[in-house]
């Protein structure tokens, strides 16, 4: 080797060694530039979920092989979507143990184990969807409604604060997002009558820097579109994790359902900031702009969806957008710079309203809103889609939804009263389908099904769709080898043809995916991950 | 007698020392050790390093709210105190006796009261000419290397955080003990082991980097049998020592 390329190289280690494990925000916001890592939840600030590495091909994918699995200790649902940070594999075993893993080999490195307090009720599970990290510390938010910071080396606790009260209903579920020098949470809990908020902790110690509370207080500009004293109850949640455009200094956050969820006779008006996006600063919480999907909401149609980032040539001009398919039935573009809607239009079968005005506002039906003695709208209570994360490919310029599709719910309203800590929905809808998948599929095709669908983000057009039987839990991956990754209530783990949804490769995987796909290489060796019941695997090109 | 010989005076001691207990056993130092590290791995977050932080209860000098004999002790370390914080533990008669044996032994060998020291100073000692945060880490703050001691304090008694200073070799504890590999490649990578399998060891390396290695790459594997630590007999003053003494005996983590 020559002196000069010896010295670089000797210069370069360095380097990479004075860089191992420390993710700088300059990094988080450059994920791009390093495809081998997977930095925050949705793998970059913009929430694509799409991987620039292409070593795994349309034409190679059916030589993928399982490389290992993780077995949670935990029979949860496994929604957490793992970090990759210089070879190690951090993720959350349901509830709130986080582990480091050798990414190549899957072995443990450390284990952290948390207990959380008994008095915590997340309504729906006792799950966690991942980890934040900013330098060499982890964040996680715990469904006590805890706020912790972890040691990446060593697994030790280093501050640990108390975000909200647990006996109260509120838990933390989403994988916190790192801004700057602070790291953003917001609260679950809208099935037991919260008052919602997103938070911002100072990284270093834990101190709260902002609250914006996500139902306006008295006084506040939206209170007034609360009946009476309802706006204290009145949940809009949060559940998954937010996006941030840097240039525009905006973090957007999904908003969750007003409570009680299916009984709305005591918060006539709007119920903001329910069922919203909202736009805030992230160095002072403040309200930049809101856009509201379905106002006053009787049908438990949680926005909390991520909120996908893209600049588009639109009309003729290029344009900061965000892409939204909403648990609601309708795909909206919005302008992120000012929250203006540009178009939408359904993307599954949907009666409870006929359409979108030129505000974006849904015209609704009426009748159709839960009854004493049940009405069937379509979504159904789990949505036409809903936290599991979409994807957008730059390279196909398609958006890519899980969805659920002809699947209904008959919704039944009963009077309800507020008291601290007890569910306060007002009833709860007859579904055909539930939380979980059973291990046979005996669903009927009446029942409804689960898709990929692929829509033109401009026009919300579909393209295609990949049809399964059982519908889906599964976020999505694509890459820039035009590969798509999903799985859904089956058991199936698969890859599709991302231009036209081809099926390509499928595994079966023994339990539903319930996350979302990542990928990562180490030693230029690119490697798939995702999880699926009680496990995480990883697969790679056979060698 | 100097206090640093007293201690190596009970130390050795301790180390003769058997003791009988009424369940009909006879514990001997192994034992008593044993004992010590069932107490310190399940007891000690609850009743701390010297078992005095539960109301009424000095578990050092045989003071008990529920048990007047031996068995009642060992029958309350097994089934625990339905209705209270007490648990009930997976332990045979002979474990729970251990630990029974090591309470003793702490009682026999009398309580270390804290030195009249300033934890500010030793503070400042720790992190500046002391150096030991040159291995240490104390929230979030030093090397990962060696033990974290952000917890010492709620941890370990001002005995044994004195003996490590002053001898660390004395007792290293097994998930302190450093490590060593040799590539076939020649590279030697030092550090804490975090995992090990047939196949693979997990190292955190002096470097700071988790480290994930194949035996098949390895020459040699194994502990190092002597403490990376210096002793700090002749490196700090007594009054020093005892600052520092106080300063870990104040950090009881968050």
């Amino acid at each position: 080797m020559k002196r000069r390329a010896l010295l670089i190289f000797w210069l370069a280690a360095g380097m990479n060694l004075a860089a191992w494990g420390q993710v700088s925000f300059d990094r988080i916001l450059a994920a791009g530039n390093e495809p081998q890592n997977w930095l925050t939840y949705s793998g970059s600030t913009m929430s694509q979920r799409y991987s620039t590495l292409n070593q795994i091909t349309p034409e190679n994918v059916k030589n993928l092989e399982l490389q290992w699995m993780f077995q949670a200790r935990s029979l949860e649902k496994f929604e957490a979507t793992p970090l990759v940070v210089d070879g190690i594999l951090y993720t959350v075993q349901a509830p709130n143990n986080v582990v480091a893993l050798d990414a190549v080999t899957g072995r443990v490195f450390w284990t952290y184990a948390y207990v959380p307090e008994r008095a915590a009720r997340p309504c729906c599970g006792q799950v966690n969807r991942g980890l934040a990290i900013l330098g060499d510390t982890l964040f996680m938010g715990t469904i006590d409604a805890h706020l912790v910071a972890l040691d990446a080396k060593s697994g030790k606790p280093i501050w640990n604060v108390t975000v909200a009260k647990a006996a109260g209903g509120y838990a933390l579920t989403h994988a916190p997002l790192v801004i700057k020098d602070k790291v953003i949470v917001g609260t679950a809990g809208g099935e037991y009558g919260i008052r919602g908020f997103i938070a911002a902790y100072d990284v270093k110690t834990g101190k709260e820097a902002w609250r914006f509370y996500t139902i306006p207080g008295k006084g506040e500009p939206g209170n007034e579109t609360w009946k009476g004293d309802s706006w204290q109850h009145g949940g809009a949640s949060v559940w998954v994790t937010g996006s941030y455009d840097p240039a525009l200094n905006l973090t957007y956050w999904g908003i969750g359902n007003p409570g009680p969820d299916w009984n709305g006779d005591e918060r006539d008006g709007d119920n903001l900031y329910s069922d919203c996006v909202v736009a805030l600063d992230p160095d002072t919480g403040k309200l930049k702009w809101y856009f509201q999907f379905t106002p006053h909401d009787t049908l438990d149609y949680d926005s909390v969806q991520v909120p996908v980032l893209a600049d588009m040539e639109w009309q003729g001009q290029s344009r900061k957008v965000m892409l939204w398919a909403n648990r609601n039935g309708f795909y909206y573009v919005l302008d992120r710079t000012t929250g203006k809607f540009l178009t939408g239009k359904p993307f599954s079968t949907v009666n409870w309203a006929k359409g979108l005005d030129e505000s974006g506002r849904p015209m609704k039906v009426k009748g159709m809103e839960p009854t004493a003695e049940g009405q069937q709208v379509y979504p159904g209570v789990q949505g036409a889609t809903n936290w599991y994360s979409p994807s957008y490919s730059p390279r196909t310029g398609l958006f890519y939804i899980p969805s659920w599709d002809k699947y209904s719910s008959v919704f039944v309203k009963v009077p309800t009263d507020y008291t601290e800590g007890r569910r306060y929905v007002g009833t709860s809808p007859r579904s055909v389908v539930g939380l979980q998948g059973a291990a046979v599929n005996q669903r009927k095709e009446e029942e409804g099904y689960g898709a990929i669908r692929a829509i033109d983000p401009k026009t919300g057009e579909q393209k295609w769709e990949f049809k399964m039987l059982d519908v889906t839990d599964a976020g999505v991956l694509t890459t820039a080898s035009d590969l798509l990754f999903s799985g859904g209530r089956e058991g199936y783990f698969y890859a599709l043809d991302g231009r036209n949804g081809e099926l390509l490769w499928k595994a079966n995987v023994g339990g539903g995916v319930a996350s979302g796909p990542i990928s990562y290489a180490v030693n230029g060796r690119q490697y798939i991950s995702v999880t699926a019941g009680s496990s995480l695997l990883v697969y790679a090109l056979k060698q | 007698m100097s206090r640093v010989r007293l201690l190596f005076a009970l130390g050795a001691a301790a180390a003769w020392m058997v003791i009988p207990l009424a369940a009909q056993h006879s514990y001997g130092p192994a034992d008593i050790e044993d004992g010590g590290k069932l107490f310190r791995t399940n007891c000690v977050s609850c009743h701390g390093p010297e078992g005095t932080l539960v109301d009424g209860v000095d578990l050092g000098h045989g003071k008990f709210r529920r048990a007047s004999t031996e068995d009642g002790v060992i029958r309350i370390i097994q089934d625990g105190i339905p209705g209270t914080a007490m648990p009930p533990n997976n332990f045979s008669d002979f474990q729970a006796g251990t630990i029974l044996a090591y309470l003793r032994s702490v009682a026999s060998s009398g309580r270390t009261a804290l030195p009249n020291g300033d934890a500010a100073r030793g503070k400042a000692i720790f992190e500046g000419n002391g150096g030991c945060t040159g291995c240490h880490r104390i929230y979030g703050v030093g090397s990962r290397v060696g033990p974290d001691l952000s917890d010492i304090g709620a941890l370990r008694r001002v005995a044994e955080i004195e003996l490590s200073i002053l001898d660390p070799n004395a007792e290293v504890l097994a998930q302190n003990r450093y490590y060593r590999v040799t590539t076939k490649s020649g590279e030697t990578i030092t550090g804490r082991l975090l995992n090990e399998d047939s196949f693979s060891i997990q190292i955190l390396d002096t470097k700071e980097r988790l480290l994930s290695l194949q035996r098949t790459d390895l020459r040699t594997a194994g502990f190092l049998s002597e403490s990376p630590m210096p002793s700090y007999r002749d490196k700090l003053s007594k009054a020093e020592r005892d600052d520092v003494i106080t300063y870990l005996a104040s950090l009881k983590g968050f």
